[in-house]
């Protein structure tokens, strides 16, 4: 696989360069934090980000997605006959992805894009992007990648990995879409050995000093309704909000709602993200609600990502690490504590 | 590659009020694409998502039978948004179905047995269609006595009325309609609540797999009445309803941990449930 090396100005150029083969999508300072945008509104590019606010997630998985569009005018000989969205796959480049974000697609597409159903959308969007990513030199503390299959320099989920290495950015190709991306940016030299060796030794002493702190080792082995019915769950749950933040910025988190709207004779169906942490998740038409109450829908957020999945997939947990959730739950509930707790637990002790 | 959340196009070709609080109508839709009927197969025990454009979807169990060719029927209650304006609609008018979805009943696992059907309540569809294709000729041989106990809360507010007369007559299915109350001097069936006409009808669990679909309060007191006449929680089978949007195992919501009520289920025995979050 190719690589090369660019002086920080020439790669940010080469980036510019790209509108012709992909659209490139890339952390862009906005406001007080860093979200992802078209290159087309960059005044000035920073790879200089911890992370973004939200995940790139959205890049793929709209926020608020158009599915199908209809008629409701009775003289249309088509009313009321749903047309699927037309939608823009064009080739996609998403630039300076860390290696959490990446690592939480190949989490998401098990729900995705499974045996039995496809989702035609999310698996599009996936196939005309590129991922190039962005080692993490220095990760932040709320970040746990390497208790959960991940770290600060994990290439699963990539087509490429840029490493910064100061006044130069090495940029590695690592599949096949990440060669051909690499092959359309212009300028760069081939890397040498020694940029190569810089790079590795740097990944090396980066992952190797970051702590693991979170335990995930005895989840799969607890029994599912001894953790369901631990007595730590309303103590957990005592100061969420029920807000919906640590859904909507999660890069795994994937529930999403169904809504009809209208305007005159003109409808859409579309779908928007959807948090388990708010009642109308589930409540049904007779008025009954299964998860009615606050603790019941934090335990199902913690189960569903730390046992649910675990035992569906067999695979470790539906977790990526990348702490935002931590850094960003009003009332400080954080993952790692809970996932402790969880692994911990005694049943019957 | 196929579109799982694309409904078929279908006409609303006939409507019929079922209760006396015209609460639940029969729905019989027929494909507006003769070649969809073909790819909407299903099996008694599934559902589709009816789909109202303008209006959203909702999941509702199939209440005809596959033996029963050229349309596909669905009995819905009255309750909110989507079903209040399917309520106001009328002959004619085109909507979707998308389906069919979940799983279905243990078919092959009851071949070669006794089936007791007890159902409450408006939860009768998806058992009318397991009747209806027990009963065809092609399937009868295929299972021993078929016993069914079906309870509502007065005369009037049960599905089927003709059709269950009609299976009244036969002697290759035993009924066992029942009311809560009524104060109709004609009434020739039982009076008493399911559990309780379960428990005086049915006599043996042997060799005998129970299907059981109803309001909560019906399965909860059922289900003891069962297992005193012997039936493992294996061999009780029941459907489950949760709030659901996509039904292909998607959306998030409808989980009893690792399981999707719309596609892993709605149909799961009693043993399966033991061992899974009561988030139903």
């Amino acid at each position: 696989m190719a690589n090369k090396v660019f002086s920080k100005d020439a790669w940010l150029e080469a980036l510019g360069g790209l509108k012709e083969h992909y659209r490139v999508f890339l952390p862009l300072k906005d406001g007080d934090f860093f979200t992802y945008k078209p290159i087309e509104e960059a005044k000035k590019i920073h790879f200089d980000y911890d992370n973004t606010r939200l995940s790139p997630k959205g890049l793929i998985f709209p926020q608020s997605e158009r599915m199908f569009e209809f008629s409701l005018d009775t003289q249309d000989p088509e009313a009321n006959i749903l047309k699927e969205a037309p939608k823009d796959d064009s080739p996609r480049a998403i630039v300076g992805v860390r290696p959490c974000d990446a690592h939480a697609v190949g989490l998401v597409r098990r729900n995705f894009d499974n045996p039995e159903y496809r989702d035609p959308w999310w698996v599009k969007h996936v196939e005309a992007a590129t991922y190039v990513g962005l080692g993490c030199n220095a990760p932040c503390a709320t970040c746990f990648c390497k208790s959960v299959g991940g770290g600060p320099f994990n290439e699963e989920g990539l087509d490429a990995m840029m490493v910064d290495l100061g006044d130069r950015f090495l940029v590695r190709a690592l599949t096949e879409k990440g060669e051909e991306f690499l092959s359309r940016v212009q300028g760069g030299e081939a890397a040498d050995e020694e940029v190569l060796k810089e790079a590795r030794e740097l990944a090396q002493k980066v992952t190797d000093e970051m702590p693991d702190t979170v335990p995930t080792g005895r989840l799969k082995d607890l029994p599912v309704m001894a953790l369901f019915e631990a007595p730590f769950w309303e103590e957990v749950a005592f100061a969420c909000l029920n807000c919906g933040t640590c859904n909507y910025l999660c890069p795994t988190c994937w529930c999403f709602d169904i809504q009809d709207e209208v305007y005159k004779t003109e409808g859409i169906r579309l779908r928007n993200w959807d948090s388990c942490m708010f009642p109308l998740f589930t409540l049904h038409g007779s008025g009954h609600n299964p998860r009615d109450q606050k603790f019941q829908r934090v335990r199902q957020r913690f189960m569903h990502k730390l046992k649910y999945y675990v035992d569906k997939y067999g695979d470790g947990v539906q977790c990526s690490g990348c702490g935002r959730c931590v850094q960003f739950c009003p009332v400080n509930i954080d993952i790692r504590r809970v996932c402790g707790l969880m692994d911990a637990y005694e049943p019957g002790a | 590659m196929e579109n799982p959340y694309l409904p078929y196009p279908v006409r609303i070709d006939d409507i019929v009020v079922e209760t006396e609080d015209k609460n639940l109508k029969t729905f019989k839709f027929v494909f507006l694409n003769p070649e969809d009927e073909e790819k909407f197969a299903y099996t008694p025990g599934q559902f589709a998502e009816l789909s109202v454009p303008g209006k959203g979807e909702i999941p509702i169990g199939i209440a005809s039978s596959p033996t029963e060719k050229g349309h596909v029927t669905f009995t819905v209650n009255k309750v909110g948004l989507v079903t209040t304006h399917l309520h106001n609609m009328k002959e004619g008018d085109v909507m979707g179905i998308r389906g069919p979805l979940g799983n279905w009943y243990p078919w092959e696992e009851m071949e070669g047995k006794n089936i007791v059907i007890v159902g409450g309540g408006f939860a009768f569809t998806t058992l009318r269609s397991s009747i209806v294709y027990a009963l065809h000729p092609d399937n009868r041989p295929k299972f021993k006595d078929i016993i069914v106990v079906y309870g509502a809360r007065s005369p009037g507010m049960l599905l089927y009325k003709d059709e269950l007369a009609e299976w009244e007559k036969r002697d290759d299915i035993h009924m066992h309609i029942t009311v809560d109350a009524t104060d109709d001097p004609d009434w020739k069936y039982n009076t008493g609540f399911v559990p309780a006409v379960t428990e005086q009808k049915v006599t043996s669990s042997e060799n005998a797999i129970a299907i059981v679909c109803g309001p909560p309060v019906m399965i909860r007191f059922t289900q003891p009445v069962l297992e005193k006449l012997g039936f493992p929680p294996e061999r009780i089978i029941l459907s489950l309803e949760n709030r659901m949007k996509c039904g292909i195992g998607m959306c998030g919501r409808c989980n009893l941990g690792d399981q999707y009520v719309c596609k892993d289920g709605p149909v799961f025995s009693l043993a399966k449930l033991k061992n899974l979050p009561p988030e139903y």
